[in-house]
Formats: structure tokens, sequence, C-alpha cells
């Protein structure tokens, strides 16, 4: 399936705009249509944040996820609020770092990266979004894998560019898990 | 024959509109006088009020923009902006300016804008037949404030010049009268600096001119000069609030 | 055609306007057209052009009113409060026949209101930007990459008839990105004889002025520009129809609110219903002709808006009776789901199929 709707979402500051834009890019780089559509307002300076991702080989209707089939949890307010909005048979990809909770639902796929621990651990502070970048590629398949390490190559931003690697290593890392 | 003395180049044959004694012509001479003296006639903008002075974009000669109420330093910013080579200037009445151009006059100011403003200050509304302005003085009777302006209820005039001198972006902001000969000399002197400021690229220029308005003061021209010296040159006194040139 | 690149909605109006010849954008901050003008102060000092924070948008809308008197090509964009604000301003650019344009990226109300998308500004852009007889140009994009392919022909529509333009797009479209690729325009910008940039000492002095007290030279001017109105209604109605050919249901639907649609259509066609698009892309002029000929061979027409119900006034008015037309929509920031605007097609389809 070539068609995609991904919710990230977590608490401002934790990235999950930032991985929404690798996702987005790569598939733009893979030839495919994407949106990629952040909440926006007061959640920036504190707050819950998400951002919906829509990759498809058609025209994109509404770049709104409200049925997701795939969610990248990465609070427990987030969990909370989104869990029962994925379709059935969807991926599930929660940071169990911070979110002590189970799926408990059954028809989904669900995944359990200690994604905040690991970037502590491996030295990739602020890269438990890549992580679990990583690992949703890995379920998903959303593009290829050069698309992708393109794509970060096209988000890290010039002044960054000594991030790249870690970059790497975090979706290397979340892909081996 | 020789030629003694010649209307300004920098008005048009149009006939003025004001009432008998006031003072708008004065000024709208001064003013075109100013810019024909500087040779700025052919790049000169003006933007006109609303107000009395309205219909202004008719009797100067040069390029002239009609602004919305208030928003007259807005519109030349637009003006200056645009083609900072064009000599822009506002001509704008104590309503337009002090009233519901608050803002955009003190934002002008303080951004420095390189422009000259003519403010005319008659201490009422004339255009709309004579109420209180923002510079009416306390006590003054209008058609808002008949029984005088109470100060404890309606507030007190502003002083714009006092006003501006604060801030960093005014290179000059002085106050001038043409009830005498020998002020309306100085205040032409004063129009002339402001202009020749822009021209030089020193910033924000201001010449407020305290004027008469005896149809709406329900005075004779002679008693509304007399009016002026009495009462609004005590709370307006004439002067340099701001020059740059001394700040050095 | 350049290389896709990922951008925000207000992101790529922004440089789209600056390829489009405009170097001069007064502004003032709100929520959601944020990065519009942060992309401007950014881009502005470095390409020679002036980037102002105007102290209010009634400043800001004055400023452009001054500098487009000048001759430039000048902007401003806001969202929904501050459109208020400038609808004084709006009301005399239009009077003094001025071009400019304005992007209001809409935003829920009235007063605060939200600041999540919404459509509820239709009838402000279309109706009444302010007071007096007048229209001005309104353009509704759908898509990130239309938001860009728009601005250059709607600077190119003011300048021609000399009046406001407005892009009217959403939180949705400002905050959200997709790919778009931006060429370089081959801009030409016209000679403006009418502007107030100084004489020269080679002609009268030009006025910039919409005071007419004598009522009938006011009334001559607004009917000569209504019948520039007329002209452009003729000629500039823009719409984009999707299988409405044999369709039984034909939704009507513009910017945000259309791509929602679509996907219900979408939806409707796998379940069988004839269901199809009319998507206006000017929404003045309003393209009635396309309206009004789907009200020949529709059994329904359904707007769907992110309001209470706006612009589907217009739709009543060019079909005219012939077909009955309803209304979904949600409004206050809530952006409607393609299962909703379903759940409506099918209840027309229970009727009419």
């Amino acid at each position: 399936m070539t068609e995609h709707n991904i919710l990230i979402a977590g608490f401002g500051g934790q990235g999950v705009l930032f991985s929404g834009k690798v996702i987005a890019y790569a598939g733009l780089i893979d030839g495919l249509e994407v949106s990629w559509l952040p909440s926006y307002g007061p959640e920036m300076r504190g707050g819950t944040a998400n951002c919906s991702v829509c990759l498809s080989k058609r025209t994109i209707g509404s770049p709104l996820v409200v049925n997701p089939n795939a969610f990248v949890a990465m609070n427990l307010p987030s969990f909370d609020k989104f869990i029962d909005d994925v379709v059935p048979g969807g991926v599930v990809i929660v940071d169990s770092y911070l979110i002590e909770k189970k799926v408990e639902r059954e028809d989904v796929k669900a995944f359990y990266v200690p994604a905040q621990k690991l970037a502590e651990e491996n030295n990739l502070k602020g890269l438990s979004n890549i992580i679990l970048t990583g690992k949703l590629f890995k379920e998903l398949g959303f593009c290829s894998k050069e698309a992708l390490d393109e794509a970060v190559k096209k988000c890290v931003p010039a002044k960054k560019a000594h991030l790249l690697e870690a970059n790497y290593r975090a979706i290397e890392l979340g892909m081996s898990i | 024959m020789a030629v003694v003395f010649e209307k300004t180049k920098g008005l048009t044959d149009a006939p003025l509109h004001y009432c008998p004694g006031c003072t708008h012509g004065i000024v709208h001479r001064l003013v075109a006088e100013v810019m024909e003296e500087l040779g700025v006639l052919d790049k000169a903008v003006g933007v006109a009020p609303v107000g009395c002075a309205v219909f202004n974009y008719d009797y100067f000669s040069c390029d002239m923009v009609q602004a919305p109420h208030g928003r007259a330093q807005a519109v030349a910013t637009g003006i200056k902006r645009a083609v900072p080579e064009n000599v822009v200037f506002s001509y704008q009445g104590d309503g337009d300016l002090a009233a519901i151009g608050t803002a955009e006059t003190v934002h002008a100011a303080t951004r420095g804008e390189n422009i000259t403003v003519i403010f005319i200050n008659n201490a009422i509304y004339g255009m709309t037949g004579g109420q209180m302005a923002p510079t009416s003085l306390p006590n003054q009777i209008t058609q808002t404030t008949p029984y005088g302006r109470d100060t404890n209820y309606a507030g007190y005039p502003i002083r714009v010049c006092e006003m501006l001198s604060t801030l960093d972006g005014v290179a000059l902001a002085q106050r001038v009268s043409v009830d005498t000969p020998k002020n309306v000399m100085n205040a032409k002197k004063a129009i002339k600096k402001a202009f020749e400021n822009q021209i030089a690229g020193k910033g924000y220029s201001i010449v407020e001119v305290l004027s008469t308005c005896p149809t709406n003061w329900g005075l004779t021209p002679t008693e509304a000069l007399t009016w002026l010296r009495d009462n609004m040159i005590p709370y307006y006194p004439l002067g340099v609030y701001k020059d740059k040139e001394d700040v050095k | 055609m350049s290389e896709k690149v990922l951008m925000k909605g207000n992101e790529a109006l922004a440089e789209a306007a600056i390829q489009a010849g405009c170097r001069h954008f007064f502004g003032y901050p709100i929520t959601p057209q944020t990065e519009l003008a942060a992309y401007m102060s950014k881009r502005m000092p470095k390409i020679g052009g002036v980037y102002l924070q105007a102290e209010s948008e009634v400043a800001a809308i004055n400023m452009v009113l001054g500098a487009s008197a000048a001759g430039v090509r000048a902007m401003t964009s806001s969202s929904s409060p501050g459109i208020s604000l400038k609808s004084e301003g709006i009301s005399y650019l239009a009077g003094s026949d001025l071009p400019c344009l304005i992007i209001n990226i809409q935003r829920g109300g009235p007063g605060l209101g939200g600041i999540q998308p919404s459509q509820a500004d239709y009838w402000q852009a279309t109706k009444a930007t302010g007071h007096g007889d007048f229209q001005i140009l309104v353009f509704a994009p759908s898509t990130v990459q239309e938001m860009v392919d728009l601005v250059a022909g709607a600077f190119d529509k003011a300048d021609k008839y000399r009046m406001p333009a407005m892009i009217l797009a959403d939180g949705m479209l400002g905050q959200m990105m997709e790919p778009v690729a931006i060429g370089e325009a081959d801009v030409k910008l016209p000679e403006k004889e009418w502007a107030t940039s100084g004489h020269k000492g080679k002609r009268k002095h030009n006025v910039i002025n919409s005071l007419y007290i004598d009522p009938n030279v006011l009334e001559n001017i607004v009917v000569e520009r209504y019948k520039k109105y007329e002209t452009i209604e003729a000629t500039e109605q823009m719409s984009e129809s999707y299988l409405t050919e044999d369709a039984d249901i034909v939704l009507v639907a513009y910017g945000a609110s259309s791509r929602i649609a679509r996907s219900a259509v979408n939806s409707a066609r796998e379940l069988g219903i004839k269901a199809g698009l009319i998507r206006p892309i000017s929404l003045w002029p309003f393209p009635k002709d396309v309206v009004a000929k789907a009200g020949d061979t529709a059994k329904q027409i359904l707007t769907v808006e992110m309001s209470m119900g706006q612009m589907v006034d217009d739709v009543r008015l060019a079909v005219n009776g012939k077909c009955p037309v309803s209304f979904f929509g949600r409004t206050g920031g809530i952006i409607p789901t393609p299962a909703e605007v379903l759940e409506e097609i099918k209840k027309l389809a229970g009727g009419a199929v």
C-alpha cells in the first residue's frame, strides 16, 4: 500500500514536527504526493504538539489525519487522546520510556521502543523522535531507505550539519529494534 | 514691466475654499514656497488629511494622495519607502494627527520616518462644524463641550511637540504660529528646515502651526488672532522642542 | 520547472510574491499568518526590498496604499480580525483605484474567535471588505502549489484593473507543507502613468483620491467602476470541475474544504454514487456560469464550507432554483472530515438516486 496517514504526537520540543517533515520529504523524494500539517498555536510553547503526514499516489484530500494507519505516541496525553482513532490493522509506535501504558486494543500492531532512554544511552540526546522514525520506517516501509536518508539530509539545517551523522545513527538504532 | 512678486508655483490656480480669516491659506503658501525654493516640486508628494485641509490635493501643484482619516503618516511612510527619492510630506489637522491618527503619528515619529509633517493645531474640529479636538483648551466651548471642556470629564489637551520630542527618531519638533508677520517668517523658516532635514536624510520632522478657526470659534478674524495669542500660545508655547542638531 | 521542495503555505505565498516582483511588504503579526511576515523580514533586506512591521493592521494597509500610489507592487497579509481592521484602507484603495495584494489566512470568528482554520470571512471578502459600492478580486487556492500559482496572476489582474486583489486562504493551507515548485517568473511590471511619484516637471500633478463631494460626479465614477466589474465577471471566472459531467450530486467547495469534499466525492464514487465537485478558484468574480450549468444537470447541489454557510448564497443565486441546494459546514476552527461529508452525500443520494 502506498497510502499512509501518519500521526505523530508528543510534547512541544520533542521533535514531533521535525520527524513529520523527514517522513514527508522521504515521500516527496520517492515521487509520492505528500502533505504535512502541524497543530499550531499555544501547543508550540510547551503543550502537546502533533503532526499529520499523508503520503499517497493520489491527490491528497484532507491533510488532517483523523484516523491514522500509523501513530507514533511520544507522551501519555497524546497516547490517550489518539489511540482509539487508529484504523484497525494500523501500526502504533510507543515511546515506552515515557509511556508506561500498554495498548489494550488487539486490532492494531503495537511496538514499544524506549526511545528517550535509548537516545540518552547512545549519545543521541534529543533524537528520540528520529529513533522512533527509524522504527516506523521498519514497520511501515513508507519509503525507500535511500529516500529516507536523503530526506534526513534535507531536513537537517546547514548550520547543524554536524548532527547529520547522529541522525543516521538514530534511524539505524530505531530500525534495529 | 519687471515682475516684483509672483504667486508660488507650488500652488495650483484652484481657489482655496477656506473661511475668511482661517490661517490654512497662509500655511499652504509657506509650504508651497518652501518646496519651490528648495527645487523639489517635481519630486514632492503630499498627503492630504481628512478635515478642513482635505481638498489640499487640488491646491498643491505637486503629486498628491488623499489619505483616510488619521492615516496620512502611514500613507506617507508607504510612499517614502516605495520611492525614497521623493520628498514626502503630510499636512494634517489636530483631529487627524492627534486623535484618530495618534498611533500613526507616534510610530512614524519613533521610526524616524524620513518625512515632513505639517501639523495645523487650531484647537477644534473645523470640517465637521466645531467639535472638541484633542487640542481644545481646558474650559474651551465647542459644539460638543457646550459648557466648556471639563478636564475632569473630557481630559486634557495633548501637547504634540512636547510628547514627540521624547522620541529618538524625531529630528525636529517645532511649534510656530502664523498670527503676526514676524511669526509667519519664523514659521516659514521652520517649515524650510523640516523639508531640508528630509532632503538631508535626517529623519522625522514635524512643524506644529498654531492656527485660527474664526468660524467655529465664533470670532471675527482679528478677534481670533487675539484669542490665539491670549489662550493658545500660553498653553502651547512656541519654540523648538527637539532639534537633532542641538543634541550633537 | 525548478525542483520541488516542501514549503509551508505561508512561506510559499511570500516567495511567490517576491518572484512576482513585489518588493514592498507591510504587516502586523497575527496567528496563523506569522510565517509569511517572518519570511518577508528575512528575504526583503537581501533583495533590496522593504519589509516594515507597522504599528497596527490599520497602519499597514495604509502604508500599502501609499506604496501602491507611488507605483510599486505592494502587499500585506493578515488573518481574520486583522482584515477587519484593514477594511477601512481596502475601501479607500478601491475608491482610489489602487492595486495591491492582501492575504487573509482565515481563522475562526467572530471577535477574537480562535486561531484554527476557518472560511467564515467569505462574505467579508466577496461582499463587504469595507464600506461603499465596490468589489475586490478574490482568489481561493486549495494547495500550496496553487497558492504560489495564483499570486502572480493576482498582482497582474490587480494592476490591469487597478483594484485590490485578495488571496483568501486559511490556517490549514497557511500552516501545512506540500511539495512546491516556484519558478522565477518573467515579470514585466506595467507602466503606471497615474502614480504619484513626482511629476518631474513633465506633467500636471497626479492626484490619488477617493473623495467626490458632488454626488453626480461620485455616481458617475462608481458606475464606471461597475462597468469594469462587469467585464471582470464576464471574463475572469475561475473554477475547477471534478467528475461533474455525469454527476447527480455536485458538491461546491473552495480552498481547504474543497480538499475534504474531493475525498468525499471519491468515496461516494466507490459506493456507486455519482458525485462530483465544482471548486471555485475565483470567489469574486464567483464562477456562476459553471455553477448555473451544474444546476441544469445535477439532481442535488451540496455546498461544503468551514462556516455556517456563506458561499452557499452565491451558489443558490447561480443555480436560481433549478435544483435543490443544501449546505454542510463546520465552523469555529473545526475542519470537517471526509466521512462527515460522505454522510451528507449519502443522505442526498437516498432521496435522489
